[in-house]
């Protein structure tokens, strides 16, 4: 087993025995959907170090890629949810020059991008095609049980990509870029192409990812799937675990999405203000994350 | 029609030089993008809103407090965080980051403090006629907001062109380690522009209810993105491209609203990804790419 492998076997058996013991389904779907993001963010961030604000476009995009598969071309929701991560990716691809920008500009450039997307999907003009910004509705195909499966699934799929990043030479080549891109491409590492890989699997987990919640949830409009407060969960939920391990996001999103579910969802400006001090205290006396504190004290972290 | 469309947008273009030119000034000297520029200025908003509703002021009152209050807030954030991240690792990151975090306070606090609602200061509040300008007709608040803002450029060229902590703060611009060497105390210079920037943020805030739409605690982030693409289309790190920058974004908002009024959304956000991609050095005057 690589590293970090049974770790990761014991989150996706956790979430699959889960449900038949504890009933607040909604809360562990949602854990899971953000477990994905995380990781999403952590196989961009964590190993390339671009900051992706906008990557709730890919969820976005995933969502609604899904949706119109069922709607548009009436395709059962397994392969749907292909044609929504395949939806991504392509989004990924037609903004893969973005890469060429460096730290905030690319955070930047990579939100605006995710609020075109939105403003196209959303644009009443479109209404015959998208729906525009009326909503989905997908009540034929809802189906609570396997689309959670699906997830829990997906969650899998996620943490393998993460291990293999962690074990492999494609995550150390991404990591060796992070550190010097010069020196990488002097080393014989295809810059544009190992970054250019990471960042569409990392499209592709955010439109699976959004995928499965829009078969989940079935009803929904363009604004919450398109918000990017979704973004900045995945990000603060990897930042306080630590960037670039397998462990780090899945702690952050635990304890943090934990911490939201119980003072979140009532007062939300209450969370948010508590995140927000967790930013600056991360970024000014912890900015490895929480890992970074047992790396401290010699524990290999996965 | 055209000629109304391009008043106006002159107009707002004006505005939006005076929303976008604190965050320029602030990327100059100290290369930190404020994430939370427009979450102050949506406080300068509410500060207008508060004087007008407790009070009965008019909005023009607001902009004293506000240049007052909101400088002493950024020397005092300088000083708070701003030395401590320049030793790090990423500075540039780590500080774009912990913007972020202060945005998010400063949201929050504002829903504690003001609650979700949407709040809105009467357009009448400087007279109900309307100026007339080449014999275009237009509201007399968006005359006042434009007037103001080229009042406040003005200053910003004076203190920066003719002024010994001007010439001080643009040594600082081209190179805060040579301005240091030559004894300028670069953390002075930095806080005070710092401040400088809110304050200017928090000026453009008490017009916003007019300009902008209205006052709400979440107004933030899209106002940052939006000031964002206006100081890219001027020039990056230049405080006087920037009113390049607003005046082609105001007639552009301007024309777009007009004629195809359901896509103009997008064009901050098209704009801004453009003109990172295609002239990223050329017209910023400064290294944004990598590899």
């Amino acid at each position: 087993m690589p590293r970090g492998g049974w770790y990761s076997v014991g989150v996706v058996l956790m979430f699959a025995v889960l449900p038949f013991v504890y009933g607040n389904h909604a809360l562990l779907f949602n854990m899971m959907m953000y477990l994905v993001l995380a990781q999403g963010i952590n196989v961009l961030f964590g190993f390339t170090g671009y900051l992706p604000f906008g990557y709730v476009g890919f969820f976005g995009t995933g969502a609604y890629g899904t949706s119109l598969a069922i709607l548009l071309l009436h395709l059962p929701p397994l392969p749907a949810l292909l044609v929504g991560a395949a939806a991504a990716m392509l989004v990924g691809l037609v903004l893969a020059p973005l890469l060429k920008l460096s730290g905030a500009y690319f955070a930047i450039a990579s939100l605006a991008a995710s609020e075109v997307v939105y403003y196209i999907v959303s644009n009443p003009h479109l209404t015959p095609l998208t729906q525009g910004p009326y909503g989905i509705s997908l009540v034929q195909t809802y189906n609570a049980a396997q689309s959670y499966a699906v997830m829990v699934a997906v969650l899998a799929l996620a943490l393998g990509a993460v291990v293999y990043l962690r074990n492999s030479n494609l995550g150390l080549a991404l990591q060796a870029i992070r550190e010097e891109p010069i020196s990488a491409g002097f080393a014989g590492i295809n810059v544009v192409r190992e970054r250019t890989r990471a960042w569409l699997l990392s499209a592709a987990l955010a439109g699976l990812a959004g995928g499965v919640y829009a078969w989940h949830v079935s009803v929904f409009y363009p604004k919450p799937v398109f918000d990017l407060s979704i973004s900045v969960f995945a990000i603060v939920f990897t930042l306080f675990g630590g960037a670039a391990t397998l462990l780090g996001p899945v702690v952050g999103t635990l304890l943090l999405y934990g911490l939201y579910n119980w003072i979140g969802i009532s007062q939300p400006e209450y969370f948010q203000l508590v995140f927000g001090i967790v930013i600056v205290v991360l970024v000014l006396f912890l900015p490895n994350g929480l890992m970074s504190l047992l790396r401290r004290i010699r524990v290999d972290v996965p | 029609m055209l000629s109304y469309t391009l008043l106006a947008g002159l107009l707002f273009g004006l505005y939006f030089s005076l929303v976008a030119v604190g965050l320029n000034l602030v990327f100059g000297v100290m290369r930190l993008i404020n994430l939370a520029h427009g979450d102050f200025l949506m406080l300068g908003a509410f500060l207008a809103y508060g004087l007008y509703a407790a009070a009965g002021l008019n909005p023009l009152y607001a902009i004293p407090a506000a240049i007052v209050a909101f400088m002493l807030a950024g020397v005092a954030l300088y000083y708070a965080v701003v030395p401590r991240l320049q030793a790090s690792r990423d500075p540039q990151m780590l500080s774009f980051i912990l913007l972020f975090g202060v945005s998010q306070i400063i949201e929050a606090l504002a829903v504690i403090a003001f609650g979700n609602n949407q709040r809105a200061i009467p357009a009448t509040v400087f007279g109900s006629r309307p100026v007339l300008l080449l014999g275009q007709s237009f509201p007399v608040a968006w005359v006042v907001s434009a007037a103001v803002s080229a009042v406040a450029l003005v200053v910003v060229y004076v203190y920066l062109y003719h002024s010994r902590l001007g010439y001080a703060t643009r040594a600082v611009m081209a190179s805060r380690d040579e301005a240091a060497s030559t004894g300028i105390n670069v953390h002075r210079v930095s806080a005070i522009a710092l401040g400088t920037g809110l304050a200017l943020a928090a000026v453009a805030g008490v017009f916003s209810a007019f300009m902008l739409g209205s006052i709400e605690p979440d107004m933030g982030i899209g106002i940052t993105t939006t000031s964002f693409a206006v100081i890219v289309i001027g020039s990056l790190g230049n405080p006087l491209g920037t009113v390049l920058g607003g005046l082609v974004y105001g007639v552009g908002l301007m024309v777009m609203e007009t004629f195809y009024p359901s896509w103009a959304d997008l064009l901050p956000y098209v704009l801004l990804i453009l003109i990172l991609l295609v002239r990223p050095s050329g017209l910023l005057g400064q290294r944004v790419r990598l590899a």
